[in-house]
């Protein structure tokens, strides 16, 4: 299948989002923020029908909404309890103006379930080049902001004692989410990015619970679903974001089973207790 | 010179003086049960030592430095613990993420980091918590974990804010046997907030009660009594004593805690103080 161009475009873009989406995920799920990151999408397809409106390619409308958002979710949000609601309105908000855009811009219509589900069958050389780009901006503004990160998401409460600035870093580490949120965007579209930011990673922390081999676990096992679900698409010529999603839900729940895990937990806990 | 000195100090919250105009200075390896009413300002008191919070008026000193965030004289075993139900990392990246964390850039575990949490965990008696995740530990377990940490870097002032809370009778007593050895050993000052006071009774060396504003230290002769605590709470207070426990009364309530957790805690108690 390697024959066709489309498929070697496709091949790399996926590899490269799978690759951010993991490692970028890996915290999102460490963090307990993954509605915030769907919210971030959702916020992104109002950016890209937004950016259509205004003659931009739909990546730097995502990529300019989702990352204004994702900042002032990190300015404004306190650990307060009712943030979820908060982030569940302004969602469905930004998803009703993705609407109105569309509604002005007809002729963009047909873009919407690209937008919405992904194509990243469509994916041109340019489009490789500047998801490569992104995708090192953000891996780098991670890789600057870990150790506190880390530090602020197990336990906020030493971490701001010791003098980690929280609110910083939540602002950064959102502001990557965007960039990765945006770049997933492309490849399973905005309705999916769970697919690859969320289930890569959880079923990541199933199978190992230290830090580097789940970030190692978490970024293979998106690669792997990504590829995997193109190359199953490719033979059966079902939609690739619907075998990622496949894979995805496949690789958590076998995650959830695997053994280690249920069979040793209770036995370790009667140990260790008495 | 005085492990925690307050002099005339007055810590707002707000525009609420939880302490106003108050004296106290508690000595190098003293033992201190921090007591008093919900909101009398335990843990804003214990923040305001971490420099997080810096008095409105008069002066605070931590071993007659001005506080100031990071201090590595300083273990700190926060009241909200916010450890997240699902959360996959093991205990060695835990206490690890707080091994420098406030620094930027990737996390990295030398060998002697290893060493050192190794150590600490081996004299909270947890040593095999260092590879379990936390989603496996109970909540005493969990608590060790927390006491460990608080202890990396030989401190020499530790802050546990209601290190009690959410264990039962039998962990409770164990968490008190610990901190008291390894803080004798060590000359550690310790300050212990509790909602009750009948279990520290045997390790304490003083009482530090806030309450309306005021702080009172002193032995628990000093302190625990009828006029004083009258004072702290602004109503009627009675203080029994009996078989070695004391009770402190409002209008013929116990004001520590539940009824229910008293009984509890009573059978306990009976072969530990006599």
């Amino acid at each position: 299948m390697f024959q066709y161009d489309f498929i070697d475009n496709a091949f790399a873009a996926a590899g490269i989002v799978a690759v951010v989406s993991g490692i970028v995920g890996y915290f999102l799920v460490m963090r307990g923020q993954t509605f915030a990151g769907h919210a971030l999408s959702h916020i992104g397809f109002a950016g890209a029908t937004g950016a259509g409106l205004i003659g931009l390619a739909p990546i730097w409308g995502l990529v300019g909404f989702t990352l204004a958002a994702g900042i002032a979710m990190g300015v404004l949000s306190e650990r307060i309890s009712n943030r979820d609601v908060a982030i569940g309105v302004v969602l469905a908000l930004a998803l009703g103006f993705g609407l109105l855009f569309l509604h002005y811009y007809t002729s963009f219509a047909t873009q919407a379930t690209a937008l919405l589900f992904g194509n990243v069958l469509a994916v041109d050389r340019g489009m490789i080049a500047t998801l490569a780009v992104l995708a090192v901006i953000a891996l780098v503004a991670l890789a600057a902001i870990m150790r506190p990160l880390i530090f602020a998401s197990l336990q906020p409460e030493l971490a701001e004692a010791k003098g980690v600035p929280l609110r910083f870093v939540s602002t950064a580490f959102l502001a990557v989410v965007a960039l990765a949120v945006s770049e997933c965007a492309q490849i399973v579209g905005v309705l999916l990015v769970f697919t690859l930011m969320v289930g890569p990673p959880a079923a990541a922390q199933r199978l190992t619970t230290g830090l580097w081999s789940g970030l190692i676990v978490a970024a293979l096992l998106a690669l792997a679903e990504a590829w995997l679900g193109i190359t199953a698409a490719y033979y059966t010529d079902w939609p690739v974001s619907f075998c990622i999603a496949c894979l995805s839900a496949l690789g958590y729940f076998a995650a959830l089973g695997a053994p280690g895990w249920q069979g040793r937990l209770p036995a370790d806990r009667a140990n260790k207790t008495t | 010179m005085n492990a925690v000195e307050l002099d005339r100090a007055t810590i707002e919250l707000g525009a609420r003086a939880v302490l106003a105009d108050a004296s106290f200075a508690i000595r190098p390896g003293e033992f201190i049960g921090v007591l008093g009413p919900n909101g009398a300002g335990k843990t804003t008191l214990m923040r305001a030592i971490l420099g997080l919070l810096p008095p409105t008026q008069g002066a605070l000193r931590v071993f007659g430095e001005t506080p100031h965030r990071g201090n590595p004289q300083i273990g700190y075993l926060p009241q909200v613990r916010t450890v997240l139900p699902d959360l996959r990392v093991r205990g060695l990246d835990f206490i690890g993420s707080s091994l420098n964390g406030e620094r930027w850039g990737l996390p990295r575990l030398k060998r002697a980091d290893h060493r050192m949490i190794d150590d600490t965990l081996a004299l909270v008696g947890a040593r095999d918590l260092a590879n379990r995740p936390l989603s496996a530990m109970s909540g005493g377990e969990r608590q060790r974990l927390l006491l460990a940490q608080a202890l990396i870097g030989s401190p020499k002032l530790l802050l546990l804010d209601e290190p009690l809370i959410s264990l039962d009778a039998r962990h409770q007593e164990v968490a008190i046997d610990v901190v008291r050895k390894v803080c004798r050993d060590r000359g550690i000052t310790v300050m212990f907030s509790a909602h009750e006071l009948n279990q520290l009774l045997g390790t304490l060396d003083r009482v530090l009660y806030l309450g309306n504003g005021r702080a009172v230290l002193g032995t628990v002769d000093e302190v625990i009594t009828a006029p004083v605590l009258s004072r702290l709470y602004g109503t009627d207070i009675q203080v029994l004593r009996a078989d070695g426990h004391i009770f402190v009364m409002s209008r013929g309530r116990d004001v520590e805690g539940s009824a229910h957790q008293h009984e509890h805690n009573h059978e306990d108690h009976e072969h530990h103080h006599h």
